[in-house]
C-alpha cells in the first residue's frame, strides 16, 4: 500500500475545508476508476477504510486532531460525506464484481444441445390436414366412411354399372368369399373416397358442402409413383343452383391457398361415370411459375386432380333414400386429388414408397 | 394410341393451323395429345390418351371429325365406292340366329385375291404408326380399324363350310383362335360360325382355321355390329383382350359396318381380285332404333346455364351457339314446339324425361329435340349435350365464381381426440408412420385382437398382403425391422390407422373396421438410455391421462386368460384399463417373436384401442385451489419383501386416507448389493403433507409417519436406518 502522506489543510474556514474535502474526493475516485476484480476491490477498500491504516482514518484523526472546537463540526460532516463517497464507490464496483466468475466456470457452448426432440407428424397426414383446413374454411365440413365398402357404393350409385368398361380402371381387390352374395352387396377396398359423397347425401338433405379424406386401394403394380394404398380428399357441393363455374372458382381458389396465390389453373375435359361433365385440372406449375421445368416435364402445368358436375344418375341414386336430391332442382359438384401425388409434389419426394415404409430417415426430416 | 397429324389432314383439308396448336386445341377439348413427336415431311405423331367413354374417337377420322367440328370446318366423307361386282345367283347367306347380341353383319366377297405384303400408303403409315405388317388382307383390316375405327375380319373363304351363322356357342365347343390358344367355350359366348363350325369369338378374336395364309384365294370380309356386353364377357371369360374387343365393348357405330367393310375390299383388291355378288347386309331392326335411329332426346337451354353458369365474357351460353354446336357435333337439333310448351307435350317428345317422373311445370321454356350421332351411343341424356356444349366452347372459357353458402360446419365428432392423440405422441418423441393395410396371414394369426377374426383378400396384391391387417403392430414391427436393417439402431414410431375383422365362417358377411393406435420404440429412442418399461408406461400414462376416465389402471395376465396377446414378453408386458375395459396393452416383444424376425435389439410395442378410448371425453383442465401454507416432506427408506409390488405399497399408504397427504412418490428403488438382503428390495417414498387451512404442526406430521410407517410394515417392510 502506497503511503500519500495526509493533504495539506489551509485552513478552517468553509471555503478552505471544500477546497480540501474536494481534492480527496478527487483523490478517491481517481483510485476508484479501476476496481475491476475482487483484489482490486479489496485494496481500494483497505486503502480508504482500513481500521488501522485506513487513509480515512489517518486524514481525520490528522486534521481533527489540530482543528479548533469550533471546526470540528463541519469538519466532522464532511469526513461523513466522504465516507458514503467511498463506500459508495465501493458497493458500485461491488455490483460490477459480483457478477464475475472464475475462468475456469466458462463450457463449450459450440457442443451440441441435448435435443428432446418432438416426432415428424407424417408428410401425408399434414398435407391432408393442409388441404382439409383450406375447405373447411370455405364452409366444408369433414367427413369420413369405411375403407372396405360394397360394390353398390364403390361402383353401381357412382354409375359403374356391372360390367362397364369404366370399372376396368379401377382395378379392385376385393374381400375374401364374396361370391355368394348379389354383386351390390360384395365387400371389396374402395377404390376411391367418393363412395362416402353417397353416404353422405343418403344422411343428409341438401345442401351439403363435405370434405372427404381418406385411404384407397387399388390393385396396381407398385412404382415410383403408383402404389397400391394412397390417399385421397374428396369434395363434395350441394344445393340449388350450383355450377361448373362454382367449381372452377372454388378449386381456383382451392389450389391458390394450397400453392400461393400467383398459380393458375385450368380445366380439361375428361371422363368420371359419376360427374358430368367431368373435367381434368392442371395448376401452373409452382415451381417454375410455369416457364417449365423438371418438375413440370417442361410443359409449365402439373395435373393435380379430377372434378366435375355431380352425374343426374347419381342423384338418382341417393333419391331412393333421400328425396330431396331432385337432379331437376339441385345440382352439385365433386372433385378429388391424390394427397401422395400433392405431398410428393410439395416436398420433392421421389418414391412414394417412402411414404409407406416407417423409414426414419425419411420421416425425422418431417419434424 | 398413336395418330398422325397429316391423315387428320387429309379428312380436315381445311385445317391451316400447326400441328402443336391442333394438339393444343384436341386437348382442350378432351381429346387428349400426351406427346407430339415430329416426323418432318411426314408431320407429327400424336400420342392420344382417349377417355373411354369416347369409343368414337379412337381413331384417325373420329380425331378428325372432332377437329371438324372446333374449328367448324367440313370433314371429308370416307370413299365406300367399289368396281362394279360379278353377278351371282343367290346372295351368299348369313344367318343372325341371336338378334340380341348381333344387330347387324355385313358380308362381301372377294375372289381371286393375291396375298402379299402391303405397299403404298398402307405400308408408309404402319412404318409410321410401328404397326407390325402381316399381309395385305390382314393388313386391310387393320388399317381400316386405323382409320375409322370399325373393327373387321377376313375369312378365308374356301375353309368355310356353308353360309355363316352368328349363333351362341355350344356347351362345350372348341375353338383354336389366332393367338393359337385351343378354347373351350361357353353358351354365353358368341361365336360366327359357318353351318359346321365355329370360325370366331364374335366381337373378339377370330379363328386359327380360316384365318388368311399366303394359299387363300377368296375372302369373306365381315364387318358386324355386336352387343357391346356379350363382347365383354367373353373378353373377360377368355382373358383376351383384343383392339376390336376394346372398340366393340364401347360401342361401336352400328352405321359403320357397310362402310368399314367396303374400304377392306377396297384395299384388298388393289392387289388384285374381283368383288363377286352385292354386300350382304342383315339388320335387326331392333337393334337399330336402340343405337343409330334412337330416339331423340329433349334440350333446353335453361339447363345450359342453371349446370354451367356464367362465361368470362359474361353473357353466358346462347341458344344459337347451343345448338351451332350441337350440329357441328352431327346432331339434329328441331324446336319441339313454336310455342312454349307443357310439360306433357315435352314428356311427349322425350320419353325418358318421363320416365324419371319430371314434375309438370308451369310456362316451361321452350325445348328442343335432339337427334343423336350414330357414332356417339355415349350420347343419351340432356346433360350428355350440355357436356358436349361446355366442351365444345371450352371449359376455360367459364368464369370464375364462389358460390353463397349459409350452412354450418360440422366436424367428426372424435376430431379432437384423434388430433390431441397425435399431437401427444409427436410430444412424447414418436414420429409417425403409415404401413401397409395388409399383412400375411400367419402375423394375421399371431396378432389378431380376437382368434380367427382377420379377413382374407381374394385376390391378393402378393403372399404376404393376404389378410387385412387385424392389428398395427405386425406392420409396426416391419417398419422397426426395416429401421433396424438400415442402421437406424434408434426409433420410435407410431401409427394410427384402421384396423378389420371379420366372421370367417359366415363368408365375411360384415367387416369391422376400428381405429387403433401402435407404438414401438428401440435402442435410444428417446435420448437417453436403452427404452425401458417405464418408458413406454409413461408415455401411455401421458396419452391415457388426455382422457377423463374415473380410473386407470395397470395389471398384468398371462396369455392363456385371453386378457393379454401371446406376443407380448409374458414378464414384461401390462394392460391399461380405464373405466375396467381395456384399451391397451404394451411390453417387450416375446423373445421368441423377436427370435423368429431375427431382432438383435430390444423391441417394446404397444397398442391402444382407440375405438375404446374415444368412447371417454376428452380431460378439461379443472384448477384446484393451491395452498398458502407451507409443505411438510417426509421420506421413507423401507425394505420390502420382493412379492409385495409398489402398487401394494402405495395402496397401503392411500388406503390411511390422510386428507394432508398431498403425494407420495417412489424416490428410488433398489435391488441387489450387500445392503439389501436377498428376496427383499429398498424402496425410498417420498411423501408430502399439506394443508390448504393451516400451517401443519410437528406432531401431527409425526403422528402421519407413523402411520405411513406402520402401514408399510403391516406388508412385512421395515424400516431402514
Ligand atoms: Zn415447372
Amino acid at each position: 500500500m502506497q503511503d500519500d502522506g495526509i493533504p495539506a489543510l489551509r485552513g478552517w474556514s468553509e471555503a478552505e475545508l471544500d477546497a480540501a474535502f474536494a481534492a480527496v474526493a478527487r483523490e478517491v475516485e481517481t483510485s476508484a476508476r479501476a476496481l475491476t476484480s475482487a483484489d482490486e476491490k479489496e485494496e481500494f477498500r483497505l486503502r480508504w477504510l482500513g481500521r488501522k491504516q485506513g487513509r480515512l482514518k489517518a486524514i481525520s484523526d490528522a486534521w481533527l486532531k489540530a482543528a479548533p472546537a469550533e471546526a470540528k463540526k463541519p469538519l466532522g460532516q464532511r469526513f461523513n460525506t466522504l465516507k458514503a463517497l467511498i463506500e459508495a464507490r465501493l458497493e458500485a464496483s461491488s455490483a460490477a464484481t459480483s457478477m464475475s466468475v472464475p475462468d475456469s466456470e466458462t463450457i463449450d457452448i459450440t457442443l451440441p444441445g441435448r435435443r428432446r426432440r418432438l416426432g415428424a407428424e407424417h408428410p401425408l397426414i399434414r398435407t391432408q390436414h393442409e388441404i382439409v383446413r383450406i375447405f373447411q374454411r370455405m364452409g366444408y365440413s369433414v367427413g369420413v366412411g369405411p375403407e372396405v365398402e360394397t360394390d353398390y357404393y364403390n361402383f353401381e350409385s357412382l354409375n359403374f354399372p356391372p360390367g362397364h368398361p369404366a370399372r376396368d380402371t379401377q382395378d379392385t381387390l376385393v374381400v375374401a368369399g364374396q361370391e355368394r352374395k348379389p354383386l351390390r352387396e360384395r365387400l371389396l377396398m374402395r377404390t376411391h373416397t367418393s363412395p362416402v359423397q353417397i353416404r353422405t347425401m343418403e344422411q343428409q338433405p341438401p345442401p351439403v358442402r363435405i370434405v372427404i379424406p381418406g385411404k384407397v386401394h387399388r390393385n396396381d403394380a407398385a412404382d415410383a409413383t403408383h402404389s397400391p394404398i394412397f390417399h385421397q380428399v374428396e369434395g363434395l357441393c350441394v344445393d340449388v343452383g350450383i355450377t361448373f363455374a362454382d367449381l372452377k372458382g372454388t378449386l381456383d381458389h382451392a389450389m391458390k391457398e394450397l400453392f400461393g396465390s400467383s398459380v393458375r389453373t385450368r380445366f380439361f375435359p375428361s371422363f368420371f361415370p359419376f360427374t358430368e361433365p367431368s373435367a381434368d385440372v392442371q395448376i401452373s406449375c409452382p415451381f417454375c411459375g410455369g416457364a417449365g421445368c423438371r418438375k413440370c416435364k417442361h410443359s409449365g402445368w402439373i395435373e393435380l386432380l379430377g372434378c366435375g358436375m355431380v352425374d343426374p344418375a347419381v342423384f338418382g341414386f341417393v333419391q331412393q333414400k333421400q328425396p330431396g336430391y331432385d337432379p331437376q332442382k339441385i345440382s352439385g359438384f365433386a372433385f378429388g386429388m391424390g394427397v401422395d401425388r400433392i405431398a410428393m409434389m410439395k416436398y420433392g419426394i421421389g418414391e412414394i414408397g417412402l411414404l409407406y415404409s416407417g423409414d426414419l430417415r425419411f420421416l425425422e426430416q418431417f419434424a | 394410341m398413336k395418330i398422325l397429324s397429316s391423315w387428320i389432314r387429309e379428312f380436315v383439308p381445311g385445317i391451316t393451323i400447326t400441328d402443336r396448336q391442333l394438339a393444343d386445341d384436341l386437348t382442350l377439348r378432351g381429346i387428349a395429345v400426351d406427346g407430339v413427336f415430329d416426323l418432318g415431311a411426314h408431320g407429327s405423331l400424336f400420342e392420344m390418351d382417349i377417355t373411354t367413354n369416347r369409343v368414337d374417337a379412337m381413331n384417325h377420322y373420329g380425331i378428325a371429325r372432332e377437329a371438324a367440328t372446333i374449328y367448324g370446318l367440313a370433314l371429308k366423307p370416307l370413299d365406300a365406292s367399289l368396281p362394279p361386282a360379278k353377278a351371282t345367283a343367290k346372295p351368299f347367306s348369313v344367318r343372325i340366329e341371336e338378334p340380341k347380341l348381333c344387330g347387324r353383319f355385313t358380308a362381301r366377297l372377294l375372289r381371286n385375291v393375291k396375298i402379299g405384303p402391303s405397299t403404298g400408303i398402307v405400308a408408309e403409315r404402319f412404318r409410321l404408326l410401328e404397326q407390325k405388317a402381316i399381309a395385305n388382307a390382314v393388313d386391310a383390316t387393320n388399317y381400316v380399324t386405323l382409320a375409322m375405327g370399325h373393327p373387321t375380319h377376313a375369312f378365308d373363304l374356301d375353309k368355310l363350310e356353308g353360309g355363316i351363322v352368328i349363333r351362341r356357342a355350344r356347351k362345350g365347343e372348341k375353338l383354336k383362335t389366332l393367338d393359337g390358344v385351343e378354347r373351350t367355350l361357353d353358351p354365353d359366348d358368341l361365336v360366327v360360325a359357318d353351318e359346321k363350325k365355329a370360325l370366331g369369338l364374335a366381337g373378339v378374336i377370330g379363328g386359327w382355321d380360316t384365318m388368311i395364309t399366303p394359299e387363300t384365294k377368296n375372302i369373306l370380309v365381315e364387318a358386324a355390329w355386336f352387343d357391346p356386353a356379350t363382347v365383354r364377357r367373353s373378353s373377360k371369360r377368355h382373358l383376351v383382350h383384343t383392339d376390336a374387343s376394346h372398340r366393340f365393348e364401347r360401342g361401336a357405330d352400328f352405321n359403320a359396318p357397310p362402310v368399314a367393310n367396303a374400304l377392306v375390299s377396297r384395299i384388298i383388291l388393289e392387289a388384285g381380285g374381283a368383288v363377286e355378288g352385292e354386300l350382304v347386309d342383315v339388320v335387326i331392326p331392333e337393334a337399330d332404333a336402340r343405337t343409330a335411329k334412337r330416339a331423340s332426346i329433349g334440350f333446353r337451354v335453361s339447363e345450359v346455364e342453371r349446370i354451367l353458369g356464367p362465361t368470362e365474357d359474361g353473357a353466358g351460353i346462347s341458344a344459337a351457339t347451343a345448338v351451332d354446336i350441337l350440329r357441328r357435333l352431327g346432331c339434329g337439333v328441331e324446336d319441339a314446339a313454336r310455342t312454349e310448351t307443357t310439360a306433357t307435350q315435352r314428356q311427349d317428345l322425350d320419353p325418358s324425361r318421363a320416365s324419371l317422373g319430371e314434375p309438370p311445370q308451369k310456362s316451361a321454356p321452350s325445348g328442343q329435340a335432339v337427334t343423336l350421332p350414330s357414332w356417339r351411343l355415349d350420347l343419351e341424356r340432356e346433360i350428355d349435350l350440355i357436356e358436349e356444349i361446355a366442351r365444345v366452347y371450352g371449359y376455360n372459357r367459364f368464369r370464375n365464381t364462389l358460390p353463397p353458402f349459409a350452412g354450418t360446419v360440422v366436424e367428426l365428432p372424435w376430431a379432437e381426440k384423434e388430433s390431441t392423440v397425435r399431437r401427444t405422441l409427436l410430444a412424447l418423441g414418436f414420429n409417425e408412420a403409415i404401413s401397409s393395410t395388409f399383412c400375411a396371414a400367419q402375423d394375421a394369426a399371431i396378432f389378431a385382437r380376437e382368434p380367427d377374426s382377420a379377413v382374407a383378400i381374394g385376390n391378393p396384391l402378393s403372399e404376404e398382403a393376404g389378410m387385412l391387417r387385424p392389428s398395427l403392430v405386425p406392420g409396426m414391427l416391419e417398419m422397426l425391422v426395416l429401421n433396424l436393417s438400415r442402421d437406424v439402431d434408434d426409433a420410435a414410431l407410431f401409427e394410427m390407422g384402421t384396423t378389420f375383422s371379420g366372421n370367417p365362417e359366415n363368408g365375411y358377411a360384415r367387416v369391422e373396421e376400428r381405429p387403433t393406435l401402435a407404438i414401438g420404440a428401440t435402442g435410444h429412442a428417446f435420448g437417453g438410455g436403452d427404452v425401458e418399461f417405464s418408458d413406454m408406461k409413461g408415455a401411455m400414462e401421458e396419452l391415457l391421462s388426455r382422457f377423463a376416465a374415473r380410473s386407470l389402471y395397470f395389471d398384468r395376465f398371462p396369455a392363456a386368460s385371453g386378457l393379454m396377446p401371446a406376443w407380448l414378453h409374458p414378464g414384461r408386458s401390462a394392460r391399461a384399463a380405464v373405466d375396467g375395459g381395456t384399451v391397451a396393452w404394451f411390453g417387450q416383444l416375446h423373445p421368441a417373436e423377436a427370435e423368429r424376425r431375427k431382432l438383435k435389439q430390444t423391441v417394446w410395442l404397444g397398442e391402444v384401442w382407440l375405438d375404446r378410448l374415444y368412447k371417454q371425453e376428452l380431460r378439461q383442465p379443472a384448477v384446484r385451489e393451491l395452498s398458502r401454507f407451507q409443505a411438510v416432506r417426509r421420506d421413507f427408506s423401507v425394505l420390502l419383501p420382493e412379492r409385495v409390488t409398489y402398487a401394494a405399497a402405495a395402496g397401503a399408504v392411500e388406503a390411511l386416507a390422510i386428507p394432508e397427504m398431498q403425494s407420495y412418490a417412489a424416490k428410488e428403488v433398489l435391488r441387489g448389493g450387500k445392503q439389501i438382503p436377498e428376496g427383499q428390495y429398498s424402496l425410498l417414498l417420498g411423501v408430502v403433507f399439506q394443508s390448504n387451512e393451516r400451517t401443519l404442526r410437528e406432531e401431527e406430521v409425526q403422528e402421519w409417519s407413523r402411520q405411513v410407517v406402520g402401514a408399510l410394515e403391516t406388508l412385512g417392510g421395515k424400516l431402514r436406518a
